[in-house]
């Protein structure tokens, strides 16, 4: 780690082509693995295992990679710039950019309130601060390197699609329900002395040290969900019976859109932990809209952050948000049991 | 002198917090170490992301958590 931060450009050129290496030879190695345990062929356990020492190591890999790329091109989205780009734009075209933009800037859920109060006080309307919130835990790499990993990139490119179609709707929808009088009043009472801290633009040195940094922090902190989730994805590929969740998740199931959403939005899990379930049961023949739909609304609302945002929303605000966005969701999942 | 770790409970803040009172610990600096956790109070110093580090009033840093030698830094230069 010392010398990673020592020549951080000299340590991408000697880790990158081990990286390759190493992904390059995922399969043998899991194969490998398989035999030395000296476990049967064709067993369910073996089939589980397998699954397991698989997936564990690729989703890893492809999840530092990203982590890193995404951590280098976030040190250029501060939340500043994003709130100035932001400032002053039409509430259609407003939406649009904060959708992307909630892709790109760095954010946590804690910091969900700061940015909120920033946002209001820059003067950008309402709907377009939502469609901010709504994108920025949605779409994370987190949940596009699991779907590109354990899907392949055209699942990947739908939930970024649909995610970003939701967040510039539900924000563009709740701007126009004129919902001001919803925020707390201390919000408009706020009036920061800014910073005034002069930003250093940071060579690219310390964009690479900030991608390292982001690897350590994030994988640092998800590997343990990964695990458990990609470890009940390997026992149900293993051990449910093939079709079991076609009675329940499938397409035949008209309730089981919105049941999904009702059951994803309290509960609160990462990506990490969520999409390998949601791939077992989709193998088990749950259909893709409403796994889509669940995966949704486990990652993009969630019971901590809504907890967060009653510091400064009113309660009906609070409902208004999660209701147009579930309502969002529901209808990507029907979609897309329709046209699959 | 005065250290406000700015901070509504993440755990970046509860980690920036605990590596001001180790420095302080280590290097014997005597800092008067607060933990501000009001909201209204953090939005004074209009700051974006937390947890933010106030030194003497003025703001030095806020949405990430700063080297140590960069802490050590602050903390000695305004006492001279």
């Amino acid at each position: 780690m010392k010398l990673v931060e020592k020549y951080p450009l000299g340590s991408v050129v000697v880790l990158l082509p081990l990286w390759i290496a190493l992904y390059a030879v995922l399969q043998q190695m899991a194969d490998a693995l398989v035999l030395v345990t000296g476990l049967p062929q064709g067993e369910r356990l073996t089939e589980a295992v397998r699954f397991f020492v698989y997936e564990v190591p690729k989703v890893l890999l492809l999840l530092t990679l990203v982590v890193f790329v995404v951590g280098i091109v976030r040190s250029y989205f501060s939340p500043e710039r994003t709130c100035a780009m932001l400032g002053g734009k039409s509430l259609f075209a407003g939406n649009v950019l904060a959708s992307l933009l909630g892709i790109v800037t760095p954010f946590c859920s804690c910091s969900a309130v700061p940015l909120f109060i920033g946002f209001v006080e820059t003067g950008i309307p309402l709907g377009v601060t939502f469609s901010f919130l709504i994108a920025a835990p949605m779409i994370n790499e987190i949940a596009v390197v699991l779907l590109f990993g354990l899907f392949g990139w055209q699942t990947a490119l739908l939930y970024v699609t649909t995610g970003l179609v939701i967040a510039i709707t539900a924000g563009f929808v709740i701007g126009k329900l004129k919902v001001e009088r919803f925020v707390e009043d201390w919000v408009y009472e706020i009036h920061s002395n800014n910073p005034g801290m002069q930003e250093t633009a940071p060579v690219f040195r310390d964009r690479i040290q900030s991608g390292y940094s982001a690897v350590s922090d994030i994988v640092g902190k998800v590997w343990p969900y990964l695990l458990v989730g990609i470890g009940v994805g390997a026992g149900i590929h293993g051990y449910v019976p093939e079709n079991f969740m076609a009675g329940l998740m499938g397409k035949s199931a008209w309730w089981s859109v919105p049941v999904a959403v009702l059951i994803g939005v309290p509960l609160y899990s990462n990506a990490a932990g969520i999409i390998p379930i949601v791939q077992a049961l989709l193998a088990k023949g749950a259909s893709l809209g409403t796994a889509l739909a669940f995966m949704m609304s486990v990652i993009g609302l969630s019971l901590p952050e809504t907890i967060i945002l009653r510091k400064v929303l009113k309660l009906p605000l609070i409902f208004i948000f999660v209701g147009v966005v579930a309502v969002g969701i529901i209808i990507v999942g029907y979609l897309f049991n329709i046209v699959y | 002198m005065k250290v406000k770790v700015l901070g509504s409970g993440c755990s970046k803040c509860k980690a920036l917090e605990q590596k001001v009172r180790q420095l302080d610990e280590a290097h014997q600096l005597h800092l008067e170490i607060e933990k501000v956790t009001d909201l209204k109070e953090i939005m004074k110093y209009g700051i974006l992301m937390t947890p933010g580090l106030v030194v003497d009033g003025a703001l030095k840093s806020y949405g990430n958590i700063p080297k140590d030698e960069q802490l050590l830094q602050w903390f000695k230069d305004e006492r001279l």
